[in-house]
């Protein structure tokens, strides 16, 4: 009982349909969960219900068996499909990792960012390397569980195998649960304890 | 290079420099494409694949003629054997190049559907419902609006403007991602039948694993250049088949495969290695990579730029 | 030679433009009153080495006349597009705030602004002030905020909906962080663009205000005044009072507006680096 959605319903305005109906899941801290489906399951709004950043119009969140916390640092984080729109295009990398805390030297060689990558905007990275922050952003928060959305969809095979080397590996040292979404099989197949298949359950 | 004198489309050499500021007022030459090939014969689909930063998009803006003012090019682009000046880009972007974008915001959003693509006349509204079919976007699509389409309907949307194109050389900039595997497949299926009335097509994707189920060939770029041209066959078959160590890597760092990476990462344009540029990342390098760019070698109906590749 | 890129022309054009607003300004200043005084022996010469604009029916030399009033125009304009700025910020944040109420009597606001030609409205505040210096200078600034306060808000509800936005709320971010370190830097150079095409707009309101009687009064040495009173003389083939005053205010003018649209090329993404 850590991170879980109970009988969550959720749709953007009180006469559209419904984009998630009456689901609920549950996630422990260092398990990783993934969730397979195509696009237009509503996979994108159940990671931002998970992580607060939507309300559900019915049932609830809970964290611990409370309700999540819509203010102050949540430890539940979000980490998006498209690293370059995560990013301020105004803000240097240094400044990125800094709004989520003190930099640590040793942080750096964990999470493979080079010293002269703090320097640079967003825009002279590659989709990895701009993952590599945002990733990194999330776990200097604190937090104790984040939800993957899509996040090496957009990349290449050899980055995205690096970035869930680096994800699993420092989760697993943190003690974080990870809530993976996916439409990759293979992929959920290599970085899964549990998997949970939507495309399975609408037929 | 590709001999066939058929093709469609020619690139060699290709450069693209941008001039971007350094520091304040100081101008540098950025070059994010370097001595890059590429050629389509028709009836051909060709998959360029490649991490992002890699020069894929790119390309599809240096043939349509679409870079900004601060890009400068070298190199020849030939389009049915005539180089490609801006007079012919402008023709060509009115109908013998046809491009499905990257981004859903390429559809007009003040206009219906069904005037994006062909409008009210009777054949080509036949015609629309039968790709929208084999899409499997459902019959109202033509009567909403961009906004109103999902993501993926919208990506569907735009690859059939293509398909109801006249187009003899349809460039598709990340069709699929948005699209469920079936979808997926439906739409390349479609590109297939493409192919077969005689058109070509250049598939940029990121999607290796979809690139080589799909394509004839498929061309792996790595940091702004050309690393190997190989038929599709040969990343069925696994890295044996492939020529270039980088091509290999990325076979193996497939999740259905060894899931393992090579480390490090593709260089910035603006510290590009003096030599190969893979060669900082290259299990084989040698002294002579790191000096030397290596020249474009056929081998086995394939060409790759290494010194070492078999 | 190299062409010179687009930074460095700016910087060029930034310099000339300041150093001959400065110009006018102080020299406007430093020019006493009596410098202005004429003597009728020399009414309405032509331009000459003596008087360079030519003098007018009650012999004042016409280019000291020009140089106060492009000062007092400079003063206008300043105060008046920064009052306005202040405006447009404040209106344009408080619209994007995301409350439904508020948004809206904005937007009727604004509207309603947009919907009376500014010369009217302008004439209108003016009037109700006491006509006069400050009546002119709130009736500038209180019609010249709309289209930038419009822009302001739809950047800031653009920038709000931004993830890195969201991110830094979800990393435990207030509001007024947010707003100090990811909406403000945005906002900081569109302001700037929209204050400096503000200015000649200002200079050439509170001319044709003048010009029309109900600005500045015919005492002040306005440029609207100037090109009045030359109005009168123009059929008698005294054409120096309208032409040279009237095109050092175009000169100041466009030479703005310029500084004003190369910076938004600069700012503009696509052009951002030629």
């Amino acid at each position: 009982m850590a991170l879980e959605a109970k009988n969550v319903s959720f749709r953007y305005g009180s006469n559209k349909t419904w984009v998630l109906e009456n689901k609920s899941l549950s996630l422990e801290r260092g398990e990783c969960l993934v969730i397979l489906a195509p696009s237009g399951y509503g996979k994108t709004t159940l990671a931002m219900l998970l992580a607060g950043y939507l309300k559900p119009e019915r049932g609830e969140i809970l964290l611990d068996g409370r309700p999540l916390p819509m203010s102050g640092v949540c430890p539940v984080q979000l980490i998006f499909q498209h690293p370059e729109k995560a990013l301020n295009p105004r803000w240097r990398m240094r400044r990125v990792l800094e709004e989520s805390g003190a930099i640590q030297e040793d942080m750096m060689d964990e999470f493979g960012i080079e010293r002269a990558w703090l320097d640079r905007f967003p825009r002279e990275l590659s989709g990895g390397e701009m993952q590599r922050f945002c990733i990194a952003r999330a776990l200097m928060s604190g937090a104790e569980f984040i939800i993957c959305d899509e996040i090496s969809t957009m990349l290449d095979t050899i980055s995205q195998a690096q970035i869930w080397e680096l994800v699993l590996r420092e989760a697993a040292k943190r003690d974080i649960g990870i809530l993976a979404i996916t439409h990759n099989r293979f992929l959920a197949g290599r970085i899964a304890d549990r998997i949970i298949d939507l495309s399975a359950d609408r037929g | 290079m590709e001999q066939n004198k058929n093709t469609i489309l020619e690139i060699h050499d290709l450069s693209i420099s941008f001039r971007m500021y350094d520091s304040r007022f100081e101008q540098t030459e950025l070059k994010v494409i370097s001595d890059l090939y590429l050629s389509v014969s028709p009836g051909e689909i060709v998959a360029v694949a490649g991490a992002s930063g890699s020069g894929k998009s790119l390309l599809a803006s240096a043939v349509l003629g679409l870079l900004p003012a601060n890009a400068s090019l070298s190199g020849h682009i030939h389009y049915k054997g005539q180089e490609l000046t801006p007079e012919l880009q402008k023709n060509l972007r009115g109908g013998g190049i046809a491009l499905v974008p990257q981004s859903v915001e390429f559809l007009d959003p003040l206009m219906k559907v069904r005037s994006q693509t062909g409008g009210r006349d009777k054949a080509k509204t036949a015609e629309r419902t039968r790709v929208f079919k084999r899409l499997g976007l459902p019959d109202d699509t033509e009567n909403l609006y961009p906004f109103e389409l999902s993501g993926g309907m919208a990506r569907r949307v735009l690859v059939s403007t293509a398909m109801l194109s006249s187009a003899e050389l349809i460039i598709a900039d990340e069709p699929t991602p948005g699209m469920s595997l079936e979808q997926s497949l439906q739409a390349l299926t479609m590109f297939r039948e493409l192919a077969r009335e005689g058109r070509a097509i250049i598939l940029i994707t990121h999607d290796i694993d979809l690139a080589f189920e799909f394509a004839d060939r498929v061309a792996v770029f790595y940091a702004g250049t050309t690393v190997e041209t190989a038929p599709a066959s040969d990343f069925k078959q696994g890295p044996r088949a492939l020529r270039h160590p980088y091509s290999k890597a990325l076979w193996e760092a497939l999740p259905q495969n060894s899931f393992r990476p090579i480390p490090g990462s593709q260089p910035y344009p603006g510290d590009l290695p003096k030599g190969c540029l893979f060669a900082p990342r290259c299990p084989m390098r040698t002294a002579e990579c790191m000096e030397h760019v290596p020249p474009v070698r056929q081998i086995r109906g394939g060409e790759v730029r290494c010194f070492y590749g078999s | 030679m190299k062409r010179l890129n687009r930074r460095t022309r700016l910087l060029i054009l930034t310099a000339v433009t300041a150093a001959a607003l400065i110009c006018m300004y102080v020299l406007g200043l430093a020019i006493p009153d009596e410098a202005v005084e004429g003597s009728f022996l020399e009414a309405g010469e032509p331009p000459s080495f003596e008087h360079i604009f030519g003098t007018d029916s009650l012999g004042r030399d016409l280019f000291t006349r020009t140089i106060k009033g492009l000062s007092l125009s400079i003063t206008v304009g300043l105060v008046a597009s920064a009052v306005s700025a202040v405006i447009a910020i404040l209106v344009g944040l408080a619209a994007a705030t995301g409350i439904k109420g508020i948004d809206g009597f904005i937007n009727w606001l604004i509207d309603l602004t947009m919907g009376v030609p500014h010369t009217i409205l302008i004439i209108l505040i003016s009037f109700a002030l006491g006509r006069g210096f400050t009546g002119l200078l709130a009736g500038i600034a209180a019609t010249h905020w709309c289209s930038l306060a419009r822009l302001i808000r739809g950047e800031v509800l653009q920038l709000r909906s931004q993830q890195y936005v969201a991110i830094s709320r979800k990393l435990g971010k207030s509001n007024r962080w947010i707003l100090a370190h990811h909406l403000l830097p945005h906002l900081v150079p569109q302001l700037l663009v929209g204050l400096v095409l503000m200015f000649p707009h200002a200079i050439l309101h509170e001319a044709s205000i003048s010009f029309l009687g109900f600005g500045l009064p015919p005492e002040q040495p306005a440029i609207g005044i100037i090109l009045s009173e030359s109005m009168r003389y123009l059929s008698a083939g005294m054409w120096w009072p309208a032409v040279l005053p009237g095109a050092a205010l175009v000169l100041l003018v466009l030479l703005v507006d310029k500084l004003g649209d190369e910076l938004k090329m600069i700012l503009d993404p696509y052009s951002a680096q030629e």
